[in-house]
């Protein structure tokens, strides 16, 4: 964040919702990091006076939300979108209890898949959940809306769900200060089992509560101003949400458009009273006919998905094009390039596994996070992803289903966060139920792929203080895996010899491969030194065993006719790898993979 | 100025690309316009092709650039200057750093490097601006600093006073490392003045 004067400032919108928390007087803020919902959490624990924690996973951080609220503060939680699903049994009882102090949860959505793997649209948990949705088009908006969301979560004692997108939260803007406001929930332990003991008897008259509250709700979005008509050319009219308001003011600024800020539940009078005064209705918005369903539940005729898009993200371009396809730019023909897709780092220890993995023969279950780029080339070596913890269970599925068949041909692969996350427990069933399934838990002491997030094995908190770090070999130990194995993944050679090993033996095995991620802070500041293959004499005969590792540090020279001869290498090598020592980050690899003493480290 | 104003940043992550993007988006505020910046965060850096938006004017709606809309781009590496050619239109500026960064195919030798590849630019009528960002930022004494000689080069394009960078550069930056960008800045801007 930065300040543009006395009143404004630059942030995103994930610094703006923050921002917002902090001025709403929210006390207890919980979640797991998750694109594009992380800095959230992130810049919320620079604040004073709110307590903030990265939680081991998104159940356990609207839990924690959950219990802060029943003690009559202000309490937040926040995930990514798929976290949801994770977090959706305590949201759909929360529902029924209501809150003490107000309770908002913000569902990260990424449309597109930037950084996920799939696009679910989560304002359909708000319709299914019973609560309240808000919906922000930008970082100022995202702000403002926060602070709205836990009035309306006190005043009508509800959990309120709060949307964002990847282009909220990963978007700049120009954002006013505000100040700070009060809530009017007391702190304290207060019994009242009527409301909070969500057995049968009770939960049955809490059902009840929530159709009163819903309905009062739907009084009260009539006349919000978050939900407002802009009047304009009517012989056009767009109703919008989210970013999708955005593309329309853009792309027809002179219509008349229906803004809905709070985008459950509906205000159906003022949607009736905005269909009459146009000429033509659309409606406008990412993912799925959301708004459209519900409105055309209501009798009304209007363009929706028959024109817009409900795969990835819209644009001002697309917007206009489907609504006036005549107004379409021409443009430049794309130019065919070599890809540049992302890679694990220089360095990376994942890599080292993944390079062996790509030459057992082995099924490869995989899980979430950086490691899941071991999927592509050179390594290739990941067989299945689904979400988090799958990773686990899956390959237990599988070996149960082929029987004899699996035996040494089935690995899961894990992130250490990912495996506190939600894999323990299937591994708690693969040894219950008992398959020969071989484990790999890629120990780098940190949630990568979300920018180095500590977690419950990493020894801190969200803050940097020490912690208890999880001792993952006791653990595993503890729920029965009798083969538990330790391995430094840069030494390829021996951790080949300890994966083959574990996989040949006929009860559940886990590997735990240790080293740390090269982007924590203590590692990047390290002197790193590289290794080389052309120091002094050049041993490469062209092999290529180190190219084959993917790692953006080693590329391949080819030789032109002759060349090689010329160079002084045999007559038929067709070319040399060369480390580009700005990039190489000193974890060795590539030297314990080749065995004509080409590559060595610097120094040495 | 009427209209919103499109700034298209490409490059491979890990260049700066978001340092750079963010003195620019700060010096147009400053200069008096609103903006909004895209960005995009986690599996998308990790060494791949990566993009910023950012869009200036009166009033800002939209957060992207609309395709064959970027007046500019400032791309910080060749190949990911011809990339992203169907956000230009004819008449777009790219200011390009010469320098190659291999992709993994071209690594791996399964593929070359493609040549002369800037021509596509200037085929279809876009203007390119060639900065030797890296050999200019060596120059001054810090290779690191070759994102900012990239803001100098691109801010004899844009509507905002060299001080008013300069200005940003100095409060943004650490203090020691404060002169160098400085320096950094003026060589990019004495390049892509050259241009004009």
């Amino acid at each position: 964040m930065t300040n543009i004067s006395k009143d404004t400032l630059w942030m995103s919108g994930n610094e703006a919702i923050a921002l917002g928390a902090w001025e709403a007087g929210v006390k207890v803020a919980s979640g797991y990091p998750g694109t594009p919902s992380t800095e959230i959490m992130e810049n919320l624990s620079t604040y004073e006076g709110v307590y903030t924690e990265w939680a081991p996973n998104e159940k356990v951080g609207l839990e924690v939300a959950i219990g802060a609220s029943f003690a009559g503060v202000r309490a937040l939680a926040t995930m990514k979108h798929v976290g949801v699903n994770v977090a959706a049994d305590p949201l759909f009882t929360s529902s029924y209890t209501g809150v003490c102090g107000g309770l908002v949860l913000v569902t990260a959505d990424d449309p597109e898949m930037h950084s996920s793997q799939n696009e679910q649209d989560n304002r359909n948990y708000a319709f299914a959940a019973k609560v309240p949705m808000f919906e922000p088009s930008d970082p100022m908006e995202a702000k403002e809306m926060l602070k709205a969301a836990f009035t309306l979560s006190e005043e009508l004692d509800t959990p309120v769900m709060f949307r964002i997108t990847t282009r909220v939260a990963h978007v700049k803007g120009v954002v006013a200060r505000g100040g700070k406001m009060a809530s009017h929930a007391s702190c304290g332990i207060s019994k009242v089992p009527a409301k909070l003991v969500m057995l049968p008897s009770i939960a049955k008259k809490r059902r009840e509560v929530v159709e009163e509250r819903m309905a009062k709700c739907r009084e009260l979005v009539e006349t919000t101003p978050f939900n407002k008509i802009e009047a304009g050319d009517t012989r056009r009219g767009f109703i919008t949400s989210g970013v999708s308001y955005l593309y329309v003011k853009e792309a027809f600024p002179e219509a008349a458009v229906l803004k809905l800020g709070i985008c459950w539940p509906l205000p159906e009078q003022l949607i009736r009273e905005f269909a009459a005064s146009v000429d033509e209705l659309f409606i406008i918005e990412e993912l799925d006919p959301f708004l459209e369903t519900h409105i055309k539940a209501m009798g009304i005729s209007t363009h929706g998905k028959d024109l817009i898009p409900s795969i990835g993200e819209l644009n001002t371009a697309i917007v206009r094009n489907a609504i006036d396809p005549g107004a379409a730019r021409e443009l430049f023909a794309p130019i065919e390039l070599p890809p540049r897709p992302p890679n694990m780092c220089a360095g990376c220890p994942h890599r080292g596994i993944f390079f062996n993995l790509s030459r057992m023969k082995v099924f490869v279950s995989g899980d979430i996070g950086c490691y899941t780029l071991g999927f592509l080339p050179p390594l290739s070596a990941m067989d299945a992803c689904v979400c988090m913890g799958a990773s686990v269970p899956i390959a237990h599925g599988m070996a149960k289903a082929l029987g004899e068949e699996a035996h040494n041909k089935i690995v899961s692969v894990i992130g250490d966060s990912t495996f506190v996350h939600s894999g323990i427990t299937g591994l708690i069933n693969t040894v219950y139920n008992n398959s020969a399934s071989t484990l790999i838990i890629l120990d780098n002491r940190i949630t990568a792929m979300t920018g180095q997030q500590p977690n419950p094995a990493s020894g801190m908190t969200i803050k940097g203080e020490p912690a208890h770090a999880l001792d993952l070999e006791a653990l595993c130990r503890a729920v029965g895996v009798k083969h538990v194995y330790v391995v430094n993944p840069h030494e390829v050679v021996e951790t080949r010899r300890v994966l083959k090993e574990a996989v040949e033996l006929n009860e559940p095995s886990v590997v735990i491969a240790r080293a740390p991620c090269v982007l924590l802070p203590e590692m990047k500041l390290r002197k790193s030194v590289s290794y080389l293959t052309d120091q002094e004499e050049d041993n490469c005969v062209g092999c290529m065993s180190c190219i084959r590792l993917g790692c953006p540090a080693i590329s391949w020279t080819a030789f032109e006719e002759g060349e090689a001869e010329r160079l002084g290498y045999k007559k038929d090598q067709k070319g040399v790898s060369k480390i580009d020592e700005n990039i190489c980050n000193d974890c060795g690899q590539c030297a314990s993979l080749c065995k004509f003493n080409a590559i060595t480290r610097k120094e040495e | 100025m009427e209209s919103t104003g499109n700034i298209l940043f490409s490059g491979v992550g890990g260049q700066g690309i978001l340092l750079a993007s963010e003195i620019t988006a700060y010096s147009l505020l400053l200069a008096g316009y609103d903006a909004k910046k895209s960005e995009v965060h986690g599996m998308a850096q990790r060494g791949g092709s990566v993009t910023a938006q950012l869009r200036y004017g009166k009033k800002v709606w939209s957060p992207l650039i609309e395709p064959g809309c970027a007046d500019i781009q400032v791309a910080f590496e060749m190949m990911e200057a011809v990339r992203y050619i169907t956000s230009l239109h004819k008449g777009s500026t790219v200011i390009v750093n010469t320098q190659r960064i291999l992709p993994p195919a071209v690594a791996t030798g399964q593929t070359a490097y493609p040549e002369k590849i800037l021509d596509h630019l200037t085929a279809v009528g876009v203007r390119v601006v060639q900065v030797d960002a890296f050999d200019l930022a060596r120059e001054v004494g810090e290779a690191r600093t070759a994102n900012v000689v990239m803001v100098g080069a691109l801010s004899v394009f844009l509507p905002v006073a060299a001080a008013i960078y300069e200005e940003v550069i100095a409060t943004r930056v650490p203090e020691r490392f404060r002169d160098v960008n400085l320096k950094a800045f003026r060589a990019g801007r004495k390049a892509g003045s050259m241009e004009v």
